[in-house]
């Protein structure tokens, strides 16, 4: 009976993991980063930039008043985009980026359309798909999703052939290739492109739900701007950089428990 | 077993690059014996590895036969094994992964797998570094794991394209041995590609020099002393050395042009010593 283990999974941890007392520096960067905004709320004095503490007090506080839910729906419209982007992004770049036939058919489609800001579609999304989660999603999707099948097309094209070749002469099929070489090779740099693109697609939650909106952090931060609760206003934008940075974190996790060569 | 043999008649190869048309090989005939090495050797652009992905089935001939054994070389047909210059390994595989890809790739049965894998790791030293990836490997022994993947199939032909060539030369000494305990197994034809005359020396028992541009056969040297203990150091070894570096000069001559100087067959065709010489032509 073959072993399962030593088959079809890395037997052995790489040599170098996580080094010792990595936490430190992140430990160091929150604590500058604070000192940072309290100093600057000092020298400010404007009750529009309210202190840390003010802030952070008003952040945990909030959770249950209504916070805590819109963070859950605006995570919710991040990762929903953020999947459906994956899924039909990296199959179409993977395909185009293997395939010069059809590569030179859609790549001026392609190029023409991946530099339009695709926010400025914002009224006509909301007009056709209306103002609830599906035109948020939609929006957020077009964002995410030029980017990863660019990187996934570009990727794919630039495959050591010599690897496709290696394993070609084993009797690989054309699957085989795409599952033991194309995917992995492409695997890191649509990781990479995800981590960029998940910057942008905060931002563009952020727009989608300042507008119409009912629900997610963005209206709750636009709501606690327009009633001058700058204490809540802060504890929307830390809810949202704490969003971004649980994904960044995500990201890493995933990167590193799915590309442990990489950290070699 | 004995391995596969090789019948080459008349090969030409052409093929498109940047929208011109290369000719890699023009009349290229060979046979090479079942269970032997045999060596490839010439200048840049004589059809070396082209000759080789030929056997190998992931290039087509545009005229001539090739037979391996009793039918034609393609892509995936069991029993051939190719080792490439950079290895071939995959950064993302293991020791492991890397060894069984070929056997995971034609769906062999899980133990099959297991036991092949096993064994030949352990064949080849490498049974400690199994959950190792190829960037914590130093080269000698990347290239050890490419031939222990070539292994694992249970080839009748192995082919190689310059596989030890940037390794030390002590490393390229102790690989070597290591591909003359496989063929002394028996079982296995082994052809191969390298531009390093003292590896093409060591290994052939038959050496064919190709000329450049395009890839044509300038002479064949029959070596039976090949791979024999202690050869390396003899003054039989020497002069093969010496004589092989005399027939590339020429050959690389033929291909520039050369032979228009030569109209009644190039210089090396006066001496040899080491067997027959074929000029351009049919290497039998």
């Amino acid at each position: 009976m073959a072993d399962k283990r030593t088959e079809f999974s890395v037997p052995g941890k790489p040599a170098n993991s996580r080094p010792a007392g990595r936490s430190f520096p992140t430990v160091a960067a929150v604590l500058a980063l604070l000192l940072g905004w309290y100093l600057l709320s000092l020298l400010l004095n404007n009750p529009a930039l309210p202190p840390p503490a003010m802030a952070l007090t008003a952040f945990i506080t909030q959770i249950p008043s209504g916070l805590g839910r819109d963070f859950l729906i605006s995570t919710w419209r991040v990762l929903a985009s953020i999947l459906i982007s994956l899924g039909l992004g990296v199959p179409l770049g993977l395909w185009l980026g293997r395939d010069r036939q059809y590569d030179r058919f859609f790549a001026p489609l392609i190029y023409l359309t991946y530099p339009i800001p695709k926010i400025v579609f914002l009224p006509l999304v909301m007009i056709l798909l209306g103002l609830g989660d599906i035109s948020k999603i939609f929006l957020i999707t077009l964002v995410v999703f030029f980017q990863i099948l660019v990187t996934t097309r570009d990727a794919a094209r630039n495959v050591n052939e010599a690897m496709v070749l290696s394993v070609s002469s084993l009797g690989a099929r054309r699957l085989d290739i795409y599952r033991h070489v194309i995917w992995p090779a492409v695997l890191p740099e649509v990781l990479t492109a995800l981590r960029i693109a998940s910057g942008t697609a905060i931002a563009v939650l952020f727009f989608s739900e300042s507008f119409a909106s009912q629900d997610g952090l963005g209206y709750y931060l636009m709501d606690a701007w327009s009633r001058y609760a700058y204490d809540e206003m802060f504890a929307g934008i830390i809810a949202m950089g704490a969003l971004g940075y649980l994904l960044y974190l995500g990201l890493d996790w995933l990167e590193k428990a799915a590309c442990p060569w990489k950290r070699l | 077993m004995t391995g596969a043999s090789i019948d080459i008649t008349g090969l030409c190869v052409s093929y498109h690059r940047d929208r011109e048309t290369v000719e890699a090989l023009r009349d290229v005939s060979l046979q090479v014996d079942p269970g032997t090495a045999c060596s490839v050797i010439g200048p840049s652009g004589c059809g070396k590895s082209t000759l080789l992905y030929v056997l190998a089935g992931i290039m087509r001939p545009t005229g001539g036969r090739v037979l391996i054994g009793d039918g034609d070389p393609r892509a995936g047909r069991r029993e051939t094994s190719i080792i490439l210059q950079d290895y071939g390994l995959l950064p993302w595989k293991t020791v492991w992964h890397n060894t069984v890809l070929g056997l995971v790739i034609r769906r062999a049965p899980a133990a099959q797998i297991q036991a092949a894998g096993e064994q030949v790791l352990r064949e080849m030293g490498l049974w400690e570094m199994r959950g190792r990836f190829p960037a914590q490997l130093s080269g000698g022994q990347r290239q050890r794991v490419a031939i222990a993947r070539s292994l694992a199939t249970r080839p009748d032909l192995l082919l190689m394209d310059e596989p030890f060539s940037s390794l030390d030369a002590l490393t390229r000494e102790s690989l070597q041995e290591t591909l003359l305990d496989v063929l002394k197994g028996g079982g296995l034809t082994m052809l191969l590609v390298t531009h390093n005359i003292e590896e093409a020396a060591y290994l052939g028992r038959r050496i064919v020099v190709l000329t450049p541009h395009p890839g044509r056969i300038f002479t064949v040297l029959k070596n039976p002393a090949a791979g024999s203990t202690g050869y390396r150091k003899t003054d039989q070894f020497y002069r093969l050395c010496r004589d092989l570096r005399c027939r590339l000069e020429d050959a690389c001559q033929a291909g520039s042009g050369g032979e228009e100087r030569h109209p009644g067959g190039p210089p090396a065709a006066q001496t040899t010593g080491f067997g027959e010489t074929k000029v351009a032509g049919v290497g039998r």
